[in-house]
């Protein structure tokens, strides 16, 4: 210290400067605020009807709304029933049924799962989910996996 | 006529001193050596930029930016509206050339060591103004709301997203919530019409004032060659004009592109569709887009495609930061090693994207 003595300059210089600092915060802060999004509620889906089975084709796959997701639902060609999430772990595209391959695959990077969802080519570094396939009659219904 | 002219010249130059503007314009000179034909590819930029703006405006006219609205209003605007699909087809041409004219114009300062001091800020507002234009195209490439474009804004956001700390936050920004949706759309608006053109212009005004301010840059050793026999050619008109008669033969160029080959709009985006195959970014992307392919899926602990765009990152700011590390180059001594750099950065760039767009 030099011993300089605390002056009413310098009293009012922390008190503007505290101020200035204090009214930037008050104007950044709803700007930041305002630009994230707010979180929109989403319906909690548990179940879904996927359709009359008689309406899935052998070796095929189709993609349903699971709440706002997209479900892969695949039936082998032996007659299997398997769904899967169809977003791709690698970069978020939607994967389709590659009947010439017998595989799982992502258009934007060459990505390709096995019919389990197992990541087997390509970038994606994770498995798909899988989700639960039950028949109730004919209706074909997807179910989470707990 | 002529006394009018002569009139309201005078009375504008009484207001504020315009023969002072004139005089400077009449004093500048541009050097002219075997390189000066990269000069003008600065110029076709500022062109095709003005162009964008024009016919921006235009399409701003009949667009709505809304997920129900935005596909069928383009659609509207090609088949109904009168001459509709050429001022799109010429927008989307001259993005597209506008980003090429400014990567040829980026190289040339590059191999030519322009950027030495003291023109570092010109390269960097050069720089940045480079990313705000692969903005533009990335943003501007949503708005039709097709499917190539729903994609690509699904894997280009998502690329933001792997990046550490910072990546989930900025994702959803971007996206304006956790997917790409109808509120995407509206964001990539407003940062396509607003944002982008706001700081953009101010980059350009910087851009500019410093070209001026500074004169053309030179190439490395022309100084020590004796001063009487360089040549130099007047800014105003000599140069100016053949500027003009460049921006021409671009403009015709865009214009038989625009008729002969009229940009497609493609398929709704449809958000419960796979993604279709032969799905690739906007050709400026493809050699990122292209070397993400080879990475795999995870390199020790970390995901391949962190790694990649970590990488992309790194090799970016070096390459913006390069006039603060090359400082042979700044101290006036050749450098070839900048050369080499620039070469294996080129040719990289054409490997990936020609194997981008075969593969």
């Amino acid at each position: 210290m030099n011993g300089e003595p605390k002056t009413k300059r310098d009293f009012l210089k922390y008190v503007l400067g505290g101020g200035l600092i204090a009214w930037i915060g008050a104007v950044i802060y709803p700007v930041v605020a305002y630009l994230n999004p707010p979180r929109q509620g989403e319906v909690e889906v548990s179940s879904v009807k996927v359709g009359p089975l008689t309406g899935i084709e052998k070796d095929s796959g189709t993609i349903v709304r699971f709440g706002n997701k997209p479900v892969i639902v695949i039936r082998t060609a032996a007659g299997d029933l398997r769904a899967f999430s169809a977003t791709c772990t690698h970069l978020d595209c939607t994967v389709q049924y590659r009947k010439d391959f017998g595989v799982i695959w992502c258009a934007c990077h060459n990505g390709k799962y096995d019919l389990t969802g197992r990541n087997i080519a390509g970038p994606p570094p994770r498995p798909l989910d899988e989700f639960r396939v039950t028949l109730q009659g004919d209706e074909v219904f997807l179910s989470k996996k707990s | 006529m002529k006394n009018l002219g002569t009139s309201l010249y005078r009375w504008i130059d009484e207001r504020v001193q315009l023969r002072d503007l004139v005089e400077y314009m009449g004093k500048k000179y541009v050097p002219v050596h075997r390189g000066s034909i990269w000069y003008y590819f600065g110029g076709v930029s500022l062109f095709l930029f003005i162009i964008q703006v024009v016919t921006g405006i235009l399409l701003l006219l009949y667009y709505k930016g809304s997920e129900e609205l935005a596909f069928e209003s383009i659609q509207f605007l090609m088949s109904k509206v009168s001459f509709g699909w050429l001022v799109r087809s010429v927008h989307s041409w001259s993005a597209n050339l506008f980003i090429l004219a400014a990567f040829i114009h980026m190289f040339s300062v590059f191999f030519e060591k322009s950027y030495r001091s003291p023109r570092e800020i010109t390269w960097l507002t050069g720089m940045l103004m480079l990313f705000l234009a692969l903005g533009f195209g990335f943003s501007g490439y949503l708005l039709p709301w097709n499917e190539l474009a729903f994609f690509a804004t699904k894997v280009g956001t998502d690329i933001a997203g792997v990046l550490p700390v910072v990546g989930k936050p900025l994702m959803v920004f971007l996206r304006g919530g956790e997917e790409v949706t109808g509120a995407t759309l509206s964001r990539f608006f407003g940062f396509h019409v607003a944002v982008l053109p706001g700081l953009f212009t101010v980059l350009l005004a910087i851009h500019l004032l410093l070209v001026q301010r500074q004169g053309m840059s030179e190439p490395l050793g022309i100084e020590e060659e004796p001063a009487h026999p360089r040549k130099t050619m007047p800014f105003f008109p000599n140069f100016l004009l053949r500027d003009l008669l460049f921006w021409l033969i671009v403009l015709n160029l865009i214009a038989i592109l625009a008729v002969f080959f009229p940009w497609e709009l493609g398929k709704k985006a449809d958000a419960f569709a796979s993604a279709p195959a032969g799905i690739r970014p906007e050709w400026y992307f493809l050699f990122m887009f292209q070397t993400l392919k080879y990475f795999p899926a995870k390199i020790l602990f970390v995901d391949g495609e962190v790694l990649g765009v970590l990488l992309f990152g790194v090799a970016g700011l070096l390459w913006v930061l390069v006039p603060f590390w090359d400082r042979r180059s700044s101290r006036g001594q050749k450098n070839r090693l900048m050369n080499y750099i620039g070469i294996a950065i080129v040719i990289y760039i054409l490997v990936f994207t020609i194997l981008g767009w075969l593969l």
